[in-house]
Parts: structure tokens; sequence; C-alpha cells
């Protein structure tokens, strides 16, 4: 497999490369009013067919997420990190919290063993609220 | 607006056998196809008919609304670069010069700077080349010449990975900045995968798959784990393979996977791989029936 900067095999590449810039966005490195890199800057980076990266793009745009100034380029929406945030949040309990029940359940973890573990590794790592 | 490639009917028989049967083909402006199947499926002669080197047996070919034999309106805007193209007894410079003649978009900056980066130096003599070198020599002239429909047929035989990657590299920065119709046909398939808008397989002379390259990432999954449970998983979804090995079973499967179907494989214990391009065209040149169960491309 040629090196795509970590893109992955298994999901469409317009997907990923949308999913990057809306993490990006989202953990607030790509700036609202910020210009997004251009379809031809996203090709060479990811080494992939410029029409997907394009795709990519406009799925953000389509969503509201970017603003398209036309003849310079995209940039990130105002509101568009709080958007992302909320829907990550959203996304939370069935990304992170589910597959978690799921594995403990396999290996016959109970809710307060679960609960206990959560509380130790938080504190073992200086503390998220828990 | 009329393709860039138009193929109907296509049929082109050799004494001893089919080349082509029956070849419907559409390829628009403007993408990257790849083009894939076994030797002797049938993908040389088929790039060979688009660049008028060969004649159809019956069916039509065009190629910007016309067919390409002998039709200089056509062949000065196409470019086709062969495995082991041979060239006369030429200087690297007398071949670019030549070439610069041939395709009026020639650029000559460019072709310096992929003969450099491929190690040619302009005042060797062609014939005195490494077989790699050969390639690349290829290579910068079907780049360089720009030309609005540029076929690859295998151009990399004696290159190393470096350089092959130095080429699909240039190839996408060059085709951003100025895109073209771009056909390659490749074993390589893997590393060249995100290269591809569209892709086509052909077996034995017959298209069997043809379809938007992303559309495929995530079609077809491996699904192995207890027997059981791999076949509860997979019932009632189109399967190309099915290994079983004492409690475990290997099953290929087609069809998206959603987030509750990898919840239902994670509680399950199975696991999930993606079958990669390479590994889908495999079964795809292994008969029509596989590829007829993946989704068709819906637009040209």
């Amino acid at each position: 497999m040629r090196e795509m900067a970590g893109l992955d095999e298994g999901t469409p590449l317009f997907a990923q490369v949308a999913e990057r810039l809306a993490a990006e966005i989202a953990d607030g490195g790509l700036a609202e009013g910020e210009r997004v890199p251009s379809t031809n800057e996203l090709a060479a980076f990811y080494r992939i067919n410029p029409a997907t990266a394009a795709k990519g793009i406009n799925i953000l745009a389509d969503e509201g997420l970017l603003d398209k100034r036309r003849g310079i380029g995209m940039f990130v929406a105002a509101g568009s990190r709080a958007t992302l945030l909320a829907r990550r949040r959203a996304e939370f309990t069935k990304r992170y919290v589910e597959p978690l029940l799921t594995e403990a359940t396999r290996l016959g973890i109970d809710t307060d063993e679960l609960i206990a573990l959560f509380k130790e590794r938080s504190n073992e790592r200086g503390g998220v609220a828990v | 607006m009329t393709p860039a490639i138009s193929v109907t009917g296509l049929t082109r028989r050799y004494p001893d056998q089919v080349a082509l049967d029956d070849v419907h083909l559409t390829i628009g402006h403007q993408t990257i196809t790849g083009l894939f199947g076994r030797n002797g499926a049938g993908k040389t002669t088929l790039l060979r008919i688009l660049a008028g080197q060969e004649f159809p047996s019956s069916g039509s070919v065009r190629v910007f609304g016309s067919p390409p034999a002998e039709n200089q309106n056509v062949l000065r805007r196409l470019v086709l670069v062969r495995e082991d193209q041979a060239y006369p007894d030429f200087k690297v410079r007398h071949a670019l010069r030549a070439a610069s003649f041939c395709y009026p978009n020639w650029d000559t900056g460019l072709a310096s700077s992929l003969a450099e980066d491929f190690g040619l130096r302009p005042g060797k003599a062609i014939k005195g080349l490494s077989r790699g070198q050969r390639s690349g020599l290829g290579i910068t002239i079907g780049l360089a010449a720009r030309a609005e429909v540029t076929l690859f047929d295998e151009p990399y035989a004696g290159l190393d990975a470096v350089a092959r990657q130095m080429f699909y590299d240039r190839l996408l920065a060059d085709y951003a900045d100025f895109p073209r119709t771009v056909l390659l046909s490749t074993h390589l398939i893997d590393e060249a995968a995100a290269l591809f808008e569209n892709v086509v397989v052909i077996d034995r002379g017959r298209v069997v798959l043809d379809t938007a390259a992303d559309g495929l990432r995530g079609m077809v999954t491996t699904v192995s784990g207890p027997v059981l449970a791999v076949d509860s998983f997979t019932q009632g979804r189109p399967v190309w393979e099915r290994r079983a090995l004492g409690s475990q079973a290997s099953v290929v499967m087609v069809g998206q996977v959603s987030g509750e179907d990898r919840e239902r494989a994670r509680s399950l214990g199975l696991d999930l791989t993606p079958l990669s391009l390479q590994q889908l065209v495999v079964y795809a040149s292994g008969g029509s029936a596989v590829a007829g169960s993946l989704p068709e491309r819906t637009s040209a």
C-alpha cells in the first residue's frame, strides 16, 4: 500500500478527507475564518485523485461548515467548530461507550468494576473529572 | 458533451483467440482510470486500438467523437506509453526533441525535470539505458506530452519502488495543474489505487467491472471468527468465498458495513477486514458473476 498520510483501506477516501478536515476544525487546528487547503494541496498531501479530495471538501461545504469565496477558495465557516463538537459529543456514546461495554461484558467486567477502573485510570492521568 | 473515449461492441479477433469480446466503455474527460486484468486479458489490445495502432474486428471506437485510426486530428492529442517501448538508435535528447514535435502541448521544462529525476542524461544513448531508465524515458514523454488522452500501459518495467512513487506523485501534480484523460494499466493495483477516479477490470476480453474507485472502498469485507457467528452475520448477503477450518470460518462478503454491523460483529467476536482494491480485482477477474454484485458506475 502506498503511503497516503494515514488514510485507511475500508472507507471511501473522500469521506476520510472530510473527516480529517472536520477533526482539524473541531480541534482548533483550522480556525474559523481560516482558508482550508485547496483540492490540489489535499490531493498532493494525501496522494489521492484531486476529484476525490474535491468530493471530501464539498461534503463539508454542503453541510455549511465551509464557505466558498469565489476565486479564493474555501474557508472555515463561523460556528462550525461548535457544530462539530456537538456532533462529536452526540457520537461519544456510540463510538466509545458502547464498544467498551461490549468488550467489558465479554470479559465479565461488571459496571462497578468498570467505574472503579475509570476512577483509577483517571487519577493516574492526573484527573479527567469522572 | 462527447465523452473523451467511447467504445461500443468492440471485438478484436486474432486467428487463434478473441482478444476483446464485445467491449463497451465510456471514459469521461479529465478523469484518471485504472485498467486492470490478468496477463492476456486484453488490456494492451484495447489501449493499442484506442491509440490507432491496431484495428477493431468489429464495433466502434471513438476518441473525441472520431475513430482514432489514421486520424491525425485525434492522434496528436493522444499519447500511448508502452511497457518496453522501442526507440530508434537515438540519444535521450533526440527522443525528447522528436516527441516535442509530435505533441502540441509538449512542455520542455517538465521533460527536463522528469528526465533529471529519472537519471536520464541528455547525451546518453538510449540503447545504453537500463530497463528502468527506459521506462523513465517513456514516463517522461508520456507526462511532458500533456496529451488530452494519456495512455500508460504498464509503464514501469524495471522501476524500483522509489521511482514508481515518483511517477505517481509527478502524475498527480501535473494532472492537478493540467487535467487530462488518463488510462493507466497496471498490476501494481494497491500502490496506485488512490490515483484512480474510476476502475475498469477486463477478464478474457470482456469488461467485468466498471465503477467509481472510491465506491469500492469498504464494499467487500472478510468476516472471520467462529463458524456459527460468521454464518449468522453474513446470512442474506452476497458471499464470494467461504472457507472453514475446524471451528473457525472466513467469509468474503459484499456490501457496506454499517456502524450497527460493526457493533454486532464486535459482540459476536468477529473480525472485519476490508478487501483492498487489488484483492477485489483478483476476485472480479475470477468471474463476471462476482463482479455483478458490485455497484455499477452511475455517471460516465
